[in-house]
């Protein structure tokens, strides 16, 4: 897979990409064996496989946290692989948004002090600009009543909105969410994913997800099924 | 949150907030670090100065005298075969004059650091009234200059300071023994070169000159006076040198001894003992001090360490967002300053505190305080300087442990 037009690159793309960890030693393990995809500007990804498949160490290598161990990894563009740590906060900074699947707020902060905390760490500053858009963000996700409680006041789903909205706070171009739903009930389950799609639509950010719920894989456009570290399966959803 | 705090500072303080008893704790053990520092440190300096105050209320930081007569052995005939056994006995010293102190008093003067110096004609004699009699020490001096050397009017216990022909200031103690009130007349004898001289002087003041010993027999009398009874016409034994700065003394005397050939001697040479206890007070409050300071920084980087440990997930996230491990060390490094700056400001009150409970409640026998103690602003901002770089210094190793967690460890956590 590659891309076909260089003026317009592909937001990631991976090629054969590969991950062991305990290099050198006997409990030496490959994670992820050749593993090439492509996924461009909008797209609504769901990452799917069973447990141990390789999907959060596919998704920390995708959100830059960690190093690969052969392959190629291209982010916008460039590659990223033998970036050095600065380099790679920076990226990180200026393109990814990450939603966890305990929401893992800071619980010393409130809701609207969360969501604006990556502007605060890029400007040691929020500008009243920043602070209108984290408010609006936050109105969005129906928490307009919140912006001043703590994530110990708030409800599971009620945190996650605050994390997704905390994700978007930098308006980057991809996603990274990790079971967002993994610790909601199905009713606050569907709700938090009819979010993320209503986000999707209007803003056209792409969301690259891995879940375990194949009701809501079957809700995105593209699902890339991941087994042993290998992809087994790459293609539009069936509800598609 | 405070605009001007800026990532690092609001992520300190609101990580400083959430472990809310365990920051408490923290500070609280460094406000009584400090406080046992800073109440060291202020009740050593009031000892010594009290001390020292003490011991120099009556004497002169420098005194300049003439040389000791020293007996030179005989010289005998060398004999081949013969050898010659010499004995030289040393004389008694008379009362000699210093060669032309007036004018060595103006170059003295005009030392650096120098802020008086007193001529003195210094004899032993008897003091007598009536049947009472008491061995004294003489004084001759120039009241104006003499007590801008050792304060003497403030000594005053009773009477005016004046030392006219014909009149005398003596120790209080020396009054009661021998029956003396302001206005009597005290007659003083002098034995020297074999004749006895004596003069009747009327006393004009009592001086507590802090020392029993010294009240018990020092007579001080117009310089004249005394030149004429120790039979020195316009001499002086003895130059008396105060200083600004107590501890330039020893320099100063090492100094003028090699400059001139006269007998120099600090406050220091003279008071060797209590120099040497002096400085063994100040070494162990030293030792005292540092042992804290390290039991501060033990406390804080401990503490921080569990921090972190607790942290880590936060840790994870922030760095996942795009903190870079420099923040993450200065949100660290910040926790330390700041627990060592609250320490450090609560210490020094309860160091305040400590200390008016010392000069309120701490009386000696006479029902005073036994000695004045404050904490000098410098000495507190020094000791809060001192531990909040403590806590800077505690927070070193957490925090390059904190910048150092891999985020996708930390996450997982």
């Amino acid at each position: 897979m590659t891309s076909a037009d260089p003026m317009n690159p592909p937001l990631i793309e991976l090629r054969n990409v590969s991950k062991r960890y305990n290099i050198g030693q006997p409990t030496e393990a490959e994670v992820l064996h050749g593993v090439s995809l492509q996924v461009e500007p909008g797209e609504f990804v769901a990452l799917i496989g069973p447990s141990g498949s390789g999907k959060s160490t596919l998704l920390n290598i995708l959100g830059l946290l960690e190093p690969l161990s052969g392959g190629s990894y291209r982010l916008q563009g460039e590659e990223v692989s033998g970036l050095d740590d600065a380099h790679l906060t920076l990226k990180r900074h200026r393109a990814l948004g990450f939603v966890f699947q305990f929401h893992h707020l800071l619980p010393a902060f409130t809701a609207l002090e969360n969501v604006t905390l990556p502007a605060l760490m890029r400007e040691g500053r929020v500008s009243p600009a920043q602070d209108r858009h984290a408010r609006a963000l936050l109105a969005d996700m129906g928490l307009g009543e919140a912006f001043q409680k703590k994530p110990g006041e708030l409800s599971g789903g009620m945190q996650q909105r605050v994390a997704i909205a905390r994700a978007l706070m930098m308006q980057p171009p991809l996603v990274l969410a990790d079971e967002p739903t993994g610790n909601l009930d199905m009713h606050t389950s569907d709700e938090v994913f009819t979010l993320l799609r209503a986000i999707h639509a209007a803003r056209r950010t792409s969301f690259l997800i891995v879940t375990h719920d194949p009701r809501l894989a079957a809700r995105c456009d593209r699902v890339i099924e991941l087994v042993d570290g290998r992809i087994r399966q790459d293609g539009q959803s069936p509800a598609t | 949150m405070a605009a001007w705090l800026g990532f690092e500072g609001r992520v300190a303080v609101r990580f400083l907030r959430e472990g809310r008893f365990q920051t408490l704790l923290i500070i609280v053990g460094v406000a009584a670090g400090v406080a046992v520092v800073a109440y060291i440190s202020a009740l050593i300096v009031g000892l010594q100065r009290n001390t020292l105050s003490k011991t120099l209320g009556a004497q002169a930081h420098v005194t300049l005298r003439p040389l000791d007569d020293e007996v030179l052995s005989a010289r005998l005939p060398d004999a081949p075969g013969t050898q010659a056994l010499v004995q030289t006995q040393a004389r008694s010293q008379r009362p000699r004059s210093i060669a032309n102190w007036q004018q060595i008093v103006p170059v003295l003067e005009a030392l650096p650091g120098v802020s008086a110096v007193s001529p003195m004609v210094s004899a032993a004699g008897l003091g007598l009234r009536g049947d009472g009699a008491r061995a004294i020490a003489l004084m001759g001096v120039e009241l104006a200059r003499y007590d801008r050397i050792v304060q003497l009017r403030s000594k005053v216990v009773a009477g005016e300071a004046r030392l006219g022909p014909g009149e005398a200031i003596i120790g209080r103690e020396l009054a009661r023994d021998l029956g003396l009130s302001v206005g009597d007349r005290i007659s003083v004898v002098l034995g020297s070169g074999g004749r006895t001289v004596s003069e009747s002087l009327r006393v004009t003041a009592l001086v507590d000159l802090g020392v029993r010993d010294l009240n018990r027999r020092t007579v001080y009398l117009p310089l004249r006076s005394a030149q004429s009874l120790v039979g020195l016409p316009g001499g002086a034994t003895s130059l008396d040198i105060t200083l600004r700065d107590v501890w330039q003394a020893k320099d100063l005397a090492r100094e003028l001894s090699g400059r001139w050939p006269y007998d120099v001697e600090s406050w220091q040479e003279a008071n060797a003992q209590l120099v040497s206890a002096l400085n063994a007070q100040s070494v162990s409050t030293s030792l005292i001090r540092s042992v804290v300071m390290i039991v501060v920084v033990l406390g804080i980087a401990s503490v921080l360490v569990v921090s972190v440990v607790q942290k880590q997930r936060e840790i994870g996230i922030l760095r996942a967002m795009g903190c870079t491990r420099g923040q993450i060390l200065r949100v660290f490094l910040l926790q330390g300053a700041l627990v060592g700056a609250f320490g450090s400001l609560l210490g020094v009150l309860l160091a305040s505190a400590l200390i008016w409970v010392f000069t309120s409640f701490v009386r000696g026998a006479d029902g005073l305080p036994l000695f004045a103690i404050t904490l000098q602003p410098l000495l507190a901002a020094q000791i809060s300087v001192i531990a909040t770089c403590c806590g800077v210094l505690a927070a070193i190793a957490p925090a390059r442990r904190a910048a150092a967690l891999d985020p996708a460890q930390a996450i997982r956590t």
